[in-house]
């Protein structure tokens, strides 16, 4: 569904992406992990467009996404941070973006319930903590519906409660058939949820493998214990 | 687009900025046609205030406005939305609400005392002003991911445009005062749209006599047909060259 030809990112001298290439399969629930700054922000702004990698190609859908937008509207997009214009009220947000998207189809509210968002409709952004800011991203992510998920660490700044609503949600959009994908560093949440993971450093991809494969070849069923395994072996040999 | 468009000018609208600028333009202007006798005088002074405070009011404020639209722009970049489209509506909605300022604070005493020539040289100079001024806004705002820095270039640019290009073509001309430099000085003062449009409504004004002979040169060139047309289109040329080479560097910049 998403296909990354090796690409490439400099930022200054820093490179951030290193002949990455990836595919991505629909049904699939991805996570991205690896160390702070070894690129997954940038390989997944580069998905979105924001970022434009220096050298390799992007496809989504056979298509480049370079100089294309519409690709767009089959992306739910939840960043790490997100930034918000800081006068405008929650609903003003939700409602901006949907008058901005026009979806021809039915808006998913699940998330805006469950988070209860709707009576914080009137609050502006500006005075909002980081956890309820994450809320609105969230629920601006899956509102339209779309075919691809990606979040940037979906859970971080969330309490424990709403961490596991929206973990939920995501276990109910992979059973839907969505690629969804992940970037997290608290690998226990990831372990009912991904069926692959990718494991990043320095810009370069250090293994793509399903979840069957790393568990069969370690023998542990836990993300955690199971990646420690593996990046010794590497560290091995 | 339209959407985006409705969108940056609600919160232009709510930032009360542009109100308090054109209640002060207004107050300018009919002060200045109020205190002098005859329509010319008032003309006069109002071309000097529209010169220096349109293009510093036009600029500032877009390149602020900008930089505080830095999350409004990340939020639509995840949208499908073509970003030339962010970047053009802003554009657009910028222009239209300070010309829409402009004339309303200007423009209405200027048609009502001087319903000339002039005055509508003066109202199509200060909107060509207006959107010149936004458009090296957003130049100067793509330049530089600080803030202050980009605040900072855009008050040396006014400040170069709006005094000091002025003593720059004074100290020329005294320096090659021996030379026949007259018509290399039309091509020089089409280096500052601020002095380009302070010629031509001078020059409608019928005071370059006082301006001697390069008046009179400039005359001969402003004052055809062929003079205006070229200074026309140089002014379109300083309406979009800013902008556009801004609207390249955004479709290539990471955010």
């Amino acid at each position: 569904m998403i296909s990354i030809i090796n690409a490439r990112k400099q930022f200054s001298k820093l490179q951030v992406l290193d002949d990455v290439s990836i595919e991505f399969q629909r049904g699939e629930c991805v996570a991205l992990i690896g160390p702070n700054g070894c690129g997954k922000t940038t390989l997944i702004k580069s998905i979105l467009g924001m970022v434009i990698p220096d050298s390799g190609e992007i496809h989504f859908q056979g298509k480049a996404v370079l100089n294309d937008e519409t690709y767009r509207k089959q992306i739910g997009y939840m960043p790490q941070i997100g930034r918000y214009p800081q006068n405008m009220t929650i609903g003003q947000v939700i409602e901006m973006i949907c008058d901005i998207r026009k979806p021809n189809q039915p808006l998913d509210e699940e998330l805006l319930f469950e988070f209860d968002l709707r009576k914080l409709y009137h609050k502006k952004m500006s005075t909002l903590s980081g956890g309820t800011t994450q809320k609105v991203s969230a629920t601006l992510a899956f509102l339209f519906n779309p075919d691809v998920l990606i979040l940037d660490e979906p859970t971080a700044g969330l309490d424990p409660i709403s961490a596991e609503i929206l973990k939920a949600k995501i276990i109910r959009e992979k059973s839907n058939g969505k690629l969804i994908i992940i970037t997290s560093h608290i690998l226990s949440e990831l372990d009912d949820l991904i069926t692959a993971l990718i494991y990043m450093q320095d810009g370069k991809i250090l293994f793509h493998k399903t979840m069957e494969t790393i568990r069969q070849e370690s023998g542990e069923q836990r993300i955690s214990k199971a990646l420690a395994q593996i990046l010794q072996k590497q560290a091995l040999r | 687009m339209n959407r985006i468009i409705k969108f940056i000018l609600l919160d232009i609208v709510k930032n009360k900025v542009v109100l308090l600028y054109t209640i002060l333009l207004a107050a300018f202007s009919w002060s200045a046609f109020g205190l002098e006798d005859n329509s010319t005088k008032g003309v006069l002074t109002l071309l000097n205030i529209i010169l220096l405070t349109v293009p510093l009011v036009a600029i500032l404020f877009a390149t602020i406005y900008i930089y505080n639209s830095a999350e409004f722009i990340e939020l639509l970049l995840g949208q499908p939305i073509k970003r030339s489209k962010i970047w053009c509506a802003l554009f657009l909605s910028l222009c239209f609400s300070l010309l829409f300022a402009f004339l309303i604070g200007a423009g209405i005493p200027i048609l009502i005392y001087a319903p000339n020539d002039v005055g509508l040289m003066m109202l199509i100079l200060g909107s060509f002003i207006t959107v010149i001024f936004v458009s090296i806004a957003f130049l100067s705002a793509i330049a530089t991911r600080d803030k202050a820095k980009g605040i900072g270039i855009s008050m040396m640019l006014w400040l170069y445009f709006a005094l000091l290009f002025d003593g720059l073509i004074l100290f020329l001309t005294f320096q090659f005062s021996e030379y026949p430099i007259e018509k290399m000085m039309i091509g020089v003062s089409m280096l500052s749209p601020i002095d380009m449009a302070r010629i031509m409504i001078l020059l409608k004004l019928d005071v370059s006599a006082m301006m001697g002979y390069t008046g009179a040169v400039f005359k001969e060139f402003f004052g055809t047909v062929l003079g205006t047309i070229v200074s026309i289109a140089i002014l379109f040329l300083w309406m979009w060259i800013p902008f556009f080479w801004s609207l390249f560097k955004f479709k290539h910049k990471d955010l």
